[in-house]
């Protein structure tokens, strides 16, 4: 028998539920509603929820004092570069580990993922040098290559997980049936992962677009990307916050927008596992 | 063609060996079962002739040539997984085309055979849909269609019908007999049912942890079973192994008797019992009776009218002309 809940249950765990998803989106709305602020009003005491002066004052100075369309084209091509980079090395990893893995497979997972409770800073140091050393620092493809890096763990781990739920019978199938690896890869195993990879690549886009302390250490002006944008605007002093929401509000909308389509591929990748 | 030869062949998972040595050959058009308790074996060697898994020693030869290091796909042989194996995101149409899309057929030809498989297995009214939309026994046939399109040299089935219910799997095993009598191909069937083993095949090769422990004609293995094992895995319900007093009398340390080889009576016989559990299936009732020397319970097959029942007193006679005899190894004296 289905566990009953009555009614006010129902209510009251709904409510709560919108109570702690509002409590989340709190910050992203208080920066947006201030980036429609005067200077004056955005740092008023009592603060001003809806009843201010609407303005699109900041986004004009914000877009005459920065050349917004280059750090936009900085994100895009670093997140998108760095994603499909790592795709494309993740890909052939995960298949080996899920479907020929190893004595020591399950030690490499974890290995790679403790990578990622390294502190970055304490490899700054090292990887400054080296780009120096390059030639490639404040440029994109450095920040292509470390990104992929940092995301390279994570984008094995989603791709090996989707890869397990997949019966290695159907593939030992296809090779029954005649099929060369490279047919096996392309004509089985890609079709049926399709929604794990895409959800895979969203993911890391959205990860390497946020990602700050890489992109703030290792550009300057060439190479900046919107979390650059952004932090042109913080100043020590706490002043301009007006300026500094619009800012914000512009380098966080694509991925805010992109986000919103692809909730469901995003929640569904993210559970993945958890539910089957 | 389809003879298939294992000289020598041996699987070791690591330290462990799974398949000892073995040699077996399989002849052209015979339906050979590989049986036995579940762990015995027999998955990894038909696994092993498929080339899924590498052998560790010896050599396999397909028609007369080595084929021990050609890969699945270059030994022209067909599968039928246990789980299907169908590939979810392709209609049926496409399952059954796949192999010969991987050989390179011309698409007519392909159609053709498509047209032929689906009238042969009634699927005709199917080939448009997801495997995800058909029951277990459709499943079942769209596996068995990809494979026939092929025109294999030999057939390779993994326990096929173990995940379907009892009525489909008795219609299925026809299916599959009338297939092999059709196509005269060369199959190889794994599965841990004696019964289907014992219906299907023209050659049991029975396995225990690796080793063949016998090959022969599934009447053959009825009435001459080499060992005690395949005395009590062979028929169904189980040989009667009986030791102790009324073994050495007939001069065995271990007797075998079938429980359909055996005489009741409610007067006189050589052996007295209480009837324990009756299983009345109609056609025949299975006996369990307690209290016979050196077999506890004895399983005892009479006819579905007899009037017995729990707590009865009866007497058995076995069939002398059926008795098996073992000696101290659980080998067969003749």
């Amino acid at each position: 028998m289905a566990r009953a809940v009555t009614q006010q249950r129902k209510i009251a765990n709904t409510a709560l539920a919108w109570g702690i998803g509002f409590l989340i989106f709190f910050p992203i709305l208080w920066t947006i509603l201030t980036s429609f602020k005067t200077e004056a009003q955005a740092i008023a005491d009592p603060p001003i929820f809806l009843g201010f002066d609407w303005t699109l004052a900041n986004y004009e100075a914000v877009l005459e004092r920065s050349n917004y369309g280059r750090f936009l084209w900085n994100s895009i091509v670093i997140a998108g570069g760095s994603t499909i980079l790592g795709i494309l090395i993740a890909v052939p990893a995960a298949w080996s580990m899920a479907f020929v893995p190893g004595k020591r497979t399950k030690d490499i997972l974890l290995w790679m993922l403790s990578t990622k409770m390294l502190p970055a800073v304490g490899v700054l140091y090292p990887i400054y040098l080296l780009c120096i050393q390059f030639g490639v620092l404040d440029s994109k493809i450095a920040l292509v290559i470390i990104l992929m890096l940092i995301n390279l763990p994570i984008i094995v781990w989603m791709l090996y997980t989707y890869f397990r739920e997949i019966p290695g019978e159907i593939l030992e199938a296809a090779r029954m049936d005649g099929a060369s690896l490279r047919e096996e890869v392309l004509y089985v195993l890609t079709p049926m992962a399709i929604p794990g990879i895409a959800s895979t690549l969203l993911l890391n886009f959205i990860l390497a677009w946020n990602e700050a302390f890489w992109t703030l250490n290792l550009t300057a002006a060439k190479a900046a990307p919107l979390t650059a944008f952004i932090a042109s605007y913080s100043s020590p002093e706490g002043l301009f916050y007006a300026k500094l929401s619009a800012a914000s509000t512009m380098a966080i909308a694509p991925i805010l927008i992109l986000g919103w389509f692809s909730q469901k591929q995003l929640v569904s990748g993210l559970t993945f596992g958890a539910v089957k | 063609m389809g003879q298939i030869k294992l000289n020598q062949v041996s699987k070791s998972f690591g330290d462990v060996q799974v398949i000892p040595p073995l040699d077996l050959t399989i002849e052209d058009g015979e339906f050979t079962v590989f049986v036995g308790p579940s762990g015995c074996g027999k998955s990894t060697l038909l696994r092993l002739i498929a080339g899924l898994e590498d052998i560790t020693d010896g050599h396999i030869e397909i028609d007369g040539t080595d084929a021990t290091n050609v890969p699945p796909a270059k030994r022209g042989l067909a599968m039928v997984f246990q789980s299907y194996a169908l590939y979810p995101h392709m209609s049926v149409r496409k399952n059954i085309a796949f192999p010969m899309k991987m050989a390179g057929l011309p698409a007519d030809e392909q159609n053709r055979r498509i047209e032929a498989a689906a009238k042969a297995l009634n699927l005709t009214d199917y080939l448009d849909r997801r495997p995800g939309q058909l029951s277990g026994g459709q499943r079942q046939r769209v596996a068995i269609g990809r494979a026939i399109v092929r025109e294999p040299s030999a057939f390779l089935f993994d326990e096929p019908l173990s995940n379907l219910d009892a009525a489909l799997r008795v219609g299925m095993r026809l299916e599959i007999s009338e297939l092999h009598k059709r196509l005269a191909t060369t199959m190889i069937y794994v599965t841990h049912d004696q019964v289907e083993a014992m219906t299907m095949a023209d050659k049991i090769v029975v396995l225990r942890a690796g080793f063949i422990e016998q090959v022969g004609s599934p009447l053959e293995l009825y009435h001459r079973p080499c060992n005690e094992f395949v005395a009590g895995f062979i028929g169904s319900p189980k040989m009667n192994l009986i030791k102790g007093a009324e073994a050495d009398k007939r001069g065995a340390p271990t007797i075998g008797i079938r429980p359909e080889h055996i005489d009741v009576s409610t007067s006189a016989g050589d052996w007295q019992g209480k009837v324990g559990v009756a299983e009345h299936l109609g056609s025949d009732t299975f006996l369990h009776v307690h209290g016979v020397d050196g077999c506890d319970p004895m399983t005892v097959r009479v006819d579905g009218e007899l009037p017995v029942k729990h707590g009865d007193t009866i007497f058995l006679t076995p069939q002398a002309e059926k008795l098996h005899r073992f000696d101290a190894q659980g080998l067969r004296i003749e």
